[in-house]
């Protein structure tokens, strides 16, 4: 069925009120864990497939992070539904305030190819808590991950309700053309200007999930195993997550000019802890997804002044698309290393002379989805905190803001807009209704013209809440004080 | 001579000069000065103040531009703004506090928090109906929240526009608040800028403009538009309460040009005969005998609008449907209040928002239709309903969707500083007073602490099966799963 024709039957689905029942909602959410706990294999299998992601890696950043958003959403949806009641002043009286979540009608999310599974069933799990009907738009990019949605989400769930639309950019486009009551993004700065544009002709709100060079701080640490510690979360925080393909892994390292040389021989024995002495052949690194990125990252090492900074790796193999994880001492900043988002396996170290400068360093440049900083200073932590802007700051590690779902997650600046995770998700998919019941007595007379000298006294009064004020003044009108005009 | 030739030019307001004056508000703001406590809370004391002490020119400038009432003046634009500062005043510090937030056992040990920051860069373009409210009121909020702040006012209001600047500029901080007044071009040349934020009240086609710009540099919009207010009135009701409430929130507001005012009515075949006695009784007890003459009710803003309005009296469609008022003067630009009967759904009237003292009746066979002829139009900022039918009530609130609901009354609802202020779909998007007015102009930042301690392998490769289930077991949560994994089965 074409595009236009699917979005109508959406709609008329959305209509009959169905989604809105908090049985649809948690039988969708059901249906969700079950997909997951039934095709745990499946997954991990288009995982390796489209990215070679090890089934570990696919468990810890994808399956296990769905099933628990599901189980958390399906625990709580009853509760986030609830009204929430607002004080009304007295003034008011009688009266009642409340906000209500109301779903926001047919959604459009698209995810991208680095997390293929999380990054659309995360945000569905959100829109369908919210009782919306929702289109999923897979990343072609990632296609067999793309397929096994399409085939798989319509035996779970219901296809009134959600469907998936697979395909490429003029599929996009096509889907851009509709009018949606929300557009969920994860992706580049660049096609996120697309659909906010896109967005901008029906007035649809979107939340944009984008990234940005998130840089990692390693402040002295003169104890070994803090060092150790770090290094290991730093080497996480990069290569762990899809090869360094992640909105949130580790950009690059700052770090003072002392640090460097101990810094690089421990990076060099992590690595070949956790990847063996010929990370080409590793089967726990993910490879890079196609040809374009893969030339993309190898491009970056083209310039003879970057490939002149590399101090460990550098080795590609074109035919499998793979990239060892490679380091870089001080490569030239203006080079495109250090101007675009690497999205990959390449670590700049950027040496100071004093870790401080490290803020000024940062803020050079857009605004990051985080900000990992390792340091055991407090006055430094609050100047970071105080003196950066990035959608998180993570103390002492990487990534696991991603765990931890009473944070919202999302961006700042060219790092997008909008957040979810946890009732932050509910949150974005929904419209907060503020609704206020008054009852049909108790008037308070000088609403109304004609206006008079006594009604604007009154009503300064009464914005004052002075209830005292208000008082007198009614009394001194009932002894019969003259009435100005 | 030429330097006397420079002063007496009026500069042009072009890209380049927005691109200079963006430049010169990052710079100013990169220098920290807006992020504490005390920036803030003396720059909303300052533009308080500076509004109380011109009380009598905005009143002034607002019957110029709007011949609107001195009272409407006081208590909505002037009153209501107040009201922001003091609560600014007495909540800033609590809300700049960051929010402690639990953590899991999946990061423990770890603690986090959400820090509130400005976003930095912040445009305000304010409209022509309450320009003082809605051009200080954003501000305000920006300010709170610790950004840099330009306000750009309507020139269809030029002589509230005036003294907007000039208390801008005579009473706030120069390095990071602005005015920059002029119309389309100058507008334009603002939105091709980068900000951090743009804020915009008005209407749906400019809404479009304001987003499209902003899509260019991803920057986050609030747009807080309008749409057709409906107000559902039952047979149940006291109705010289609900009568009056109708006309202090249609013909009350700015003679019908505001957001929130109701657009339309809409009530039984059977009930409508009651409905228009009461609605006339009362609107001459509130404007008098020749409410065109009336000194209570505002103009209409300006000769286009005019014109706009008056199409919408003339057309075919409509003719014989005007039941009371249709009364009009071309030169003082009045309107009176005009209640028309059961005009078409394809007439001009029914086709747009009115924005106007033009109110169409509705009617229906069964109240219960009201809902789907809402629901057929677009998401509008507001929808009333008067009734003491607890189902029916409960029904109008849980299937019409519109930015704010009020029951038994119109327009209050945006007094009130605990309930968010925003439009969904058509009318808009994001909210704002009172602490959602901080909270539209902040960035919530996560942080996460975590120590050196309580590392676990498990973590890293190479990985074991043993690993593997540990992990399975601590990302479910389970303390069960975990101990079990420890153990060596599952």
């Amino acid at each position: 069925m074409e595009i236009g024709g699917e979005l109508r039957e959406l709609r008329e689905y959305f209509k009959t009120g169905k989604t809105k029942s908090v049985t649809w909602r948690k039988s969708q959410l059901t249906a969700i864990l079950d997909l997951i706990h039934e095709n745990e294999d499946a997954i991990s299998k288009v995982l390796h497939q489209d990215l070679g992601k090890h089934p570990v890696e696919a468990f810890r950043d994808e399956i296990g992070g769905v099933e628990k958003s599901a189980s958390k959403s399906l625990s709580c949806v009853e509760k986030w539904m609830t009204p929430k009641k607002n004080d009304i002043p007295l003034l008011f009286f009688p009266a009642k305030g409340e906000v209500l979540s109301e779903p926001l009608g047919v959604v459009l999310i698209f995810s991208s190819w680095n997390f293929p599974i999380i990054l659309a069933l995360d945000p569905l799990i959100g829109a369908i808590s919210a009782g919306n009907v929702v289109v999923i738009k897979p990343s072609e990019q990632a296609p067999a991950c793309s397929s096994f949605l399409a085939n798989t989400i319509p035996r779970y769930l219901d296809s009134n309700g959600i469907k998936v639309i697979e395909g490429g950019a003029d599929v996009c486009e096509q889907l851009l053309l509709q009018k949606w009551d929300k557009i969920f993004f994860t992706g580049s700065p660049r096609v996120a200007s697309v659909v906010m544009s896109a967005a901008a002709k029906n007035l649809t709100p979107v939340t944009l999930e984008l990234g940005g060079k998130c840089p990692a701080i390693l402040d002295s640490l003169p104890n070994p195993s803090e060092f150790k510690f770090a290094v290991k979360r730093i080497v996480g925080g990069k290569w762990g997550p899809c090869s360094g393909q992640a909105c949130i892994g580790v950009d690059y390292l700052l770090v003072e000019e002392r640090f460097s040389s101990s810094l690089i021989e421990l990076f060099k024995k992590i690595i070949r802890r956790f990847y063996g002495e010929n990370p080409l052949e590793s089967n726990v690194l993910s490879r890079i997804v196609n040809k374009h990125q893969f030339e993309r990252i190898r491009n970056l090492l083209e310039d003879p002044l970057v490939a002149a900074s590399i101090v460990h790796g550098g080795l590609v193999d074109e035919e499998n698309l793979f990239i060892e994880p490679t380091i870089l001492l001080d490569p030239p900043l203006d080079s495109q290393i250090m101007t675009e988002e690497i999205f990959g396996p390449l670590l700049p170290i950027i040496t100071l002379n004093n870790i401080q400068e490290s803020i000024e360093f940062i803020n050079a440049k857009p605004k990051p989805l985080a900000i990992y900083a390792f340091t055991k200073d407090e006055t430094f932590k609050r100047k970071i905190l105080s003196e950066t802007s990035s959608g998180s700051v993570i103390f002492n590690d990487t990534l696991v803001q991603f765990l931890c779902d009473t944070l919202p997650f999302g961006g700042v600046g060219q790092s997008g807009f909008g957040r979810y995770h946890g009732k932050y998700s509910f949150d974005t998919f929904s419209h907060e209704k503020a609704v206020m019941h008054r009852k049909l007595f108790l008037e308070i007379e000088p609403r109304y013209p004609p206006w008079s000298r006594f009604k604007l006294e009154f009503l300064k009064l009464a914005y004052r809440l002075n209830y005292f004020g208000l008082l007198l003044h009614m009394m001194g009108f009932k002894l019969g004080l003259k009435r100005y005009n | 001579m030429s330097g006397e030739d420079s002063k007496t030019q009026k500069k042009v307001f072009d890209a380049e000069t927005a691109s200079s004056l963006v430049k010169e508000l990052r710079e100013n703001f990169g220098s920290g000065r807006t992020r504490s406590y005390e920036w803030r809370v003396s720059q909303v004391k300052v533009l308080l103040k500076a509004v109380l002490d011109n009380e009598e020119q905005i009143i002034d400038a607002l019957r110029s531009d709007l011949a609107k009432p001195p009272l409407e003046t006081v208590v909505y634009e002037i009153g209501m703004f107040k009201n922001s500062c003091e609560l600014i005043l007495k909540e800033l510090k609590h809300w700049m506090t960051p929010e402690k937030v639990k953590t899991s056992i999946r990061t423990f040990p770890s603690s986090a928090e959400i820090v509130p920051e400005p976003l930095g860069l912040v445009l305000v373009i304010s409209p022509w109906n309450y320009p003082i409210l809605l051009s200080l009121d954003p501000v305000v909020g920006a300010i709170a929240a610790g950004n840099a702040v330009v306000l750009k006012p309507s020139e269809i209001t030029p002589a509230t526009s005036s003294v907007l600047a000039k208390i801008i500029e005579e009473y706030m901080d120069h390095s990071f608040v602005r005015v920059v007044q002029g119309a389309v071009d100058e507008t334009t040349a603002l939105l091709q800028q980068k900000w951090d934020k743009i804020f915009y009240t008005g209407n749906g086609k400019v809404g479009r403009i304001v987003m499209t710009a902003a899509a260019k540099h991803l920057t986050p919009v609030a747009l807080e538009l309008g749409g057709k207010c409906p107000a559902v009135v039952d047979s149940n009701v006291n109705l010289k309460v609900a009568a009056r409430r109708i006309i202090s929130g249609k013909w009350g507001l700015n003679n019908g040009q505001a957001c929130v005012s109701p657009d339309y009515i809409i009530t039984t075949k059977e009930y409508v005969p009651k409905l228009l006695d009461a609605l006339k009784t009362e609107l001459e007890a509130c404007y008098g005998k020749n409410p065109l003459e009336s000194e209570d009710l505002s103009r209409i803003v300006s000769s286009n609008h005019f014109a706009r309005l008056s199409k919408l009296l003339n057309d075919d469609k409509v003719s014989g449907k005007i039941v009371y008022g249709g009364e009009k003067d071309e030169n003082k630009l009045r309107i009176a209040p005009t209640i028309l009967l059961d005009v078409p759904q394809d007439s001009l009237v029914m086709g747009e928002e009115i924005f106007g003292p033009l109110l169409p009746v509705i009617t229906v066979n069964k109240l219960e239709e009201s809902l789907d002829l809402i629901n057929s139009g677009e998401k509008p900022l507001a929808a009333y309903v008067f009734t003491t039918d607890k189902k029916f009530k409960e029904q109008f609130v849980k299937n019409v969707s519109a930015g704010g609901l009020l029951v038994n009354d119109t327009s209050l609802h945006l007094v009130v500083e605990t309930l968010p202020f925003g439009g969904v779909g058509e009318s808009g998007m994001g909210a704002y007073h009172g602490k959602f007015s901080f909270d539209a102009f902040t960035h919530k930042k996560a942080v996460l602490y975590r120590s050196f301690a309580g590392d676990s392998s498990l973590r890293y490769p190479p990985y074991t099966d043993t690993k593997q289930r540990l992990m399975k077991a601590l990302i479910g949560g389970s303390i069960l799963g975990i101990i079990r994994a420890l153990l060596g089965s599952s």
